[in-house]
């Protein structure tokens, strides 16, 4: 057997402040943030009436405090109650506010549990409507140290003479190479100058997709270009050709890859095809032996 | 003949994954600062200031050179920036070392950085621009395939990268700098993370950091404190792709050394330095730049890690300060590498000081290995 039982004086407790208290909460309702000074010279906030020290009562010096202050220890509530301050997850916190000696127990709202620690820099957020009451402070909030730069470019590309040539070739299923006039090494993808000699290219050589891993990364990280984690990126050498390309290798599981290893690339159905290295979905073993590098 | 250089204040941030309490000014100015100290100055004492730091893309600041100068104390002086990707640290050293080489100034500051922590680098490095034909997945995912080359040219054993890794994190235990401080560290702990980019694993790989790093660079009649003279320098560089290029052991790696050994009277680095700050961002590639750089014979560089070497009480010591693997800012960490030579022969390295150094080289390298900067420093007047 169960039943709810709920106790509230009608109307809540009428408190009275004293003259302590009753300041420090004058001081809250214009927004404004004092200590008292006890006869040893220690700022209490909150103010007590008596000094916990000594037991005699606090001088009538009130000293401006904060409004910023310092966490010094705290506790994270992820699932905040009816009653508390914030409907989102806070932290309760003992902050000593500057110029305090003593801390005062508020609500951080901090966003996140991994944003507190001792030693953080925080202020309040005041209400707009202010009563007189610790509430008065909605919560105390990290002070502001750093700020999100969006920066979003927009470029319109061009692939280029050569790029373009390449491209085209792709679209038809056909790896397009060219070959230095000067030193007579073949470039893939096609390009219009030598890397080596700085010659003009201009013979284009159709290459078949057919090649050699010469090595490989197993990429434990995922990528969007790659369909799944690990996947392997490879360099392969075309066949004919005398620099190699980088591209994801598949149909093979990762571990299983070789240096060495025959490929040969697997294109999307011709329907799906544009000018893209997209139409490439990776190269993958052709069953071959093994060469020797 | 070129005038005399020499290293008179070196300036380091800590290094680590995020500073949230200074932007990148005050992040450059705190290295700075830092470099003046040592050297007994102020920017008034400075001329001209060098800046350097890898890709825009990485914290989306455009020019930062115009951004930073008020905090480099540049209002009035010569002001340029330097950008050779990942080895730009050591690019910028060597312009700064031209000004003072070729009797433009007395002193140049010159000034390094990233602040990885503002943004994702595998991304700034991954941005998949229309019409490629080719697949690069970051860093990790470019430099992988090399270390599996060279592991099936040499037959090195798969654990000679996890030596590496050990030794420059050991190493970094000794340097108040250093981001990645891992006590106890051994071959257990790092066989025990994933691998990202195989063969390459977690701890295999340098961190991201957010740093800085700052060097006054002075004529011979500016010298103020303890000198590192500039004993030789060089840059060199190479398409990243071109026919029969050694993606392995790039030409441009050997040209580069060649160079700089010539001009410090150099023909056995590893009997003739004391010490090298080598840019190893991955660990097997402290046995690939061994081969590389000429500390070994083609195929013997593992060898030479796995014989101990490189270690801190070693022959010829690699990475003391924890090198790249322990804090990569990435713009900075070229710089870093020709800074901690600077300190060795300077006798100021703390307690990864290697004892009695009087030579010693700094290496950065970047690119898909293309772009080399390297500068041998020593004790003695050259
Ligand atoms: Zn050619």
């Amino acid at each position: 057997m169960r039943s709810e039982h709920v106790l509230e004086f009608p109307g809540g407790y009428t408190r009275t402040t004293g003259p302590v208290i009753g300041r420090f909460l004058t001081e809250l309702r214009d927004a404004r943030l004092v200590g008292v000074r006890t006869a040893q010279g220690r700022v209490l906030v909150p103010p007590l009436e008596y000094d916990p020290a000594t037991g005699e009562p606090v001088t009538g010096e009130w000293v401006p405090v904060g409004p910023a202050g310092t966490v010094e220890s705290w506790a994270w509530v992820g699932t905040p109650r009816p009653g508390h301050p914030l409907a989102t997850p806070f932290a309760w916190a003992l902050i000593r506010l500057d110029g305090a000696d003593t801390a005062l127990v508020h609500a951080v709202d901090a966003g996140s549990a991994k944003a507190m620690r001792p030693g953080l820099r925080v202020r309040p957020r005041w209400r707009a409507e202010r009563a007189g009451h610790i509430t008065d402070i909605e919560s105390f909030v990290p002070e502001v140290t750093g700020m999100v730069a969006p920066i979003r470019l927009t470029y319109q590309i061009q692939p280029g003479e050569a790029l373009s040539r390449f491209l085209a070739k792709v679209r038809d299923g056909i790896l397009l190479g060219g070959r230095c006039d000067s030193c007579h090494a073949v470039y893939v993808p096609f390009r219009s100058a030598c890397p080596q000699c700085g010659t003009p290219i201009t013979e284009e050589v159709e290459l078949p997709d057919t090649g050699t891993i010469t090595t490989f990364a197993i990429n434990n990280l995922p990528d969007p270009r790659a369909p799944e984690v690990p996947f392997v990126s490879a360099y392969i050498l075309l066949d004919g050709a005398d620099v190699p390309m980088i591209a994801l290798v598949g149909g093979v599981p990762a571990h299983e890859v070789r240096q060495g290893m025959r490929v040969r690339a697997v294109w999307v159905p011709e329907a799906e095809r544009t000018a893209s290295m997209a139409n490439i979905k990776w190269f993958a073993p052709t069953g071959e032996p093994d060469v020797e590098l | 003949m070129s005038n005399r250089c020499a290293v008179i204040g070196v300036g380091q941030t800590k290094y680590q994954t995020r500073r949230l309490d200074v932007s990148i000014a005050g992040l450059v100015r705190e290295a700075a600062l830092r470099a003046l100290q040592d050297a007994g100055l102020t920017f008034a004492d400075i001329d001209a200031v060098v800046i350097g730091k890898a890709p825009d893309l990485f914290e989306g600041v455009m020019m930062p050179e115009a951004y930073l100068a008020d905090a480099l104390g540049a209002a009035g002086k010569p002001m340029m920036r330097v950008h050779t990707a990942g080895s730009v640290g050591g690019s910028t050293a060597l312009v700064g070392a031209s000004l003072i080489q070729g009797g433009v100034h007395e002193r140049v500051l010159v000034v390094a950085f990233e602040k990885q922590s503002e943004s994702n680098a595998t991304w700034a490095l991954s941005t998949h621009v229309p019409f490629s034909a080719s697949l690069v997945v970051g860093a990790g995912g470019y430099f992988a395939p090399h270390i599996r080359e060279y592991m099936r040219r040499t037959g090195a054993p798969g654990h000679i990268g996890t030596l590496v890794a050990v030794k420059d994190r050991l190493n970094a235990l000794k340097n108040p700098y250093a981001h990645l401080r891992i006590p106890g560290i051994d071959r257990k702990t790092v066989e025990a993370t994933p691998m990202l980019w195989e063969p390459i694993r977690y701890l295999e790989t340098c961190p991201s950091s957010d740093g800085a790093c700052a060097m006054v660079l002075s004529s011979e009649a500016a010298v103020t404190g303890t000198p590192a003279w500039v004993h030789g320098t060089a840059m060199r560089s190479e398409p990243i792709f071109r026919a029969g290029r050694d993606t392995v052991s790039p030409q441009a790696g050997k040209d580069c050394a060649a160079d700089v050994y010539r001009q410090a009277g150099i023909t056995d680095p590893r009997g003739e330095l004391d010490v090298a700050e080598v840019y190893v961002p991955f660990s097997w590639y402290e046995p690939m730049w061994l081969e590389n750089l000429g500390f070994a014979a083609d195929g013997e560089g593992w060898k030479l890690t796995e014989s101990g070497a490189t270690a801190l009480d070693g022959d010829i010591p690699w990475n003391a300060s924890g090198g790249v693997l322990s804090a990569n800012p990435i713009g900075a960490s070229g710089l870093i590498r020709f800074a901690e030579a600077a300190l060795q022969v300077r006798g100021r390295a703390g307690e990864h000081q290697v004892d009695g150094a009087r030579r010693a080289l700094g290496h950065a390298y970047g690119g898909g290995a293309q772009f080399f900067a390297m500068w041998i420093v020593g004790s003695e007047k050259p």
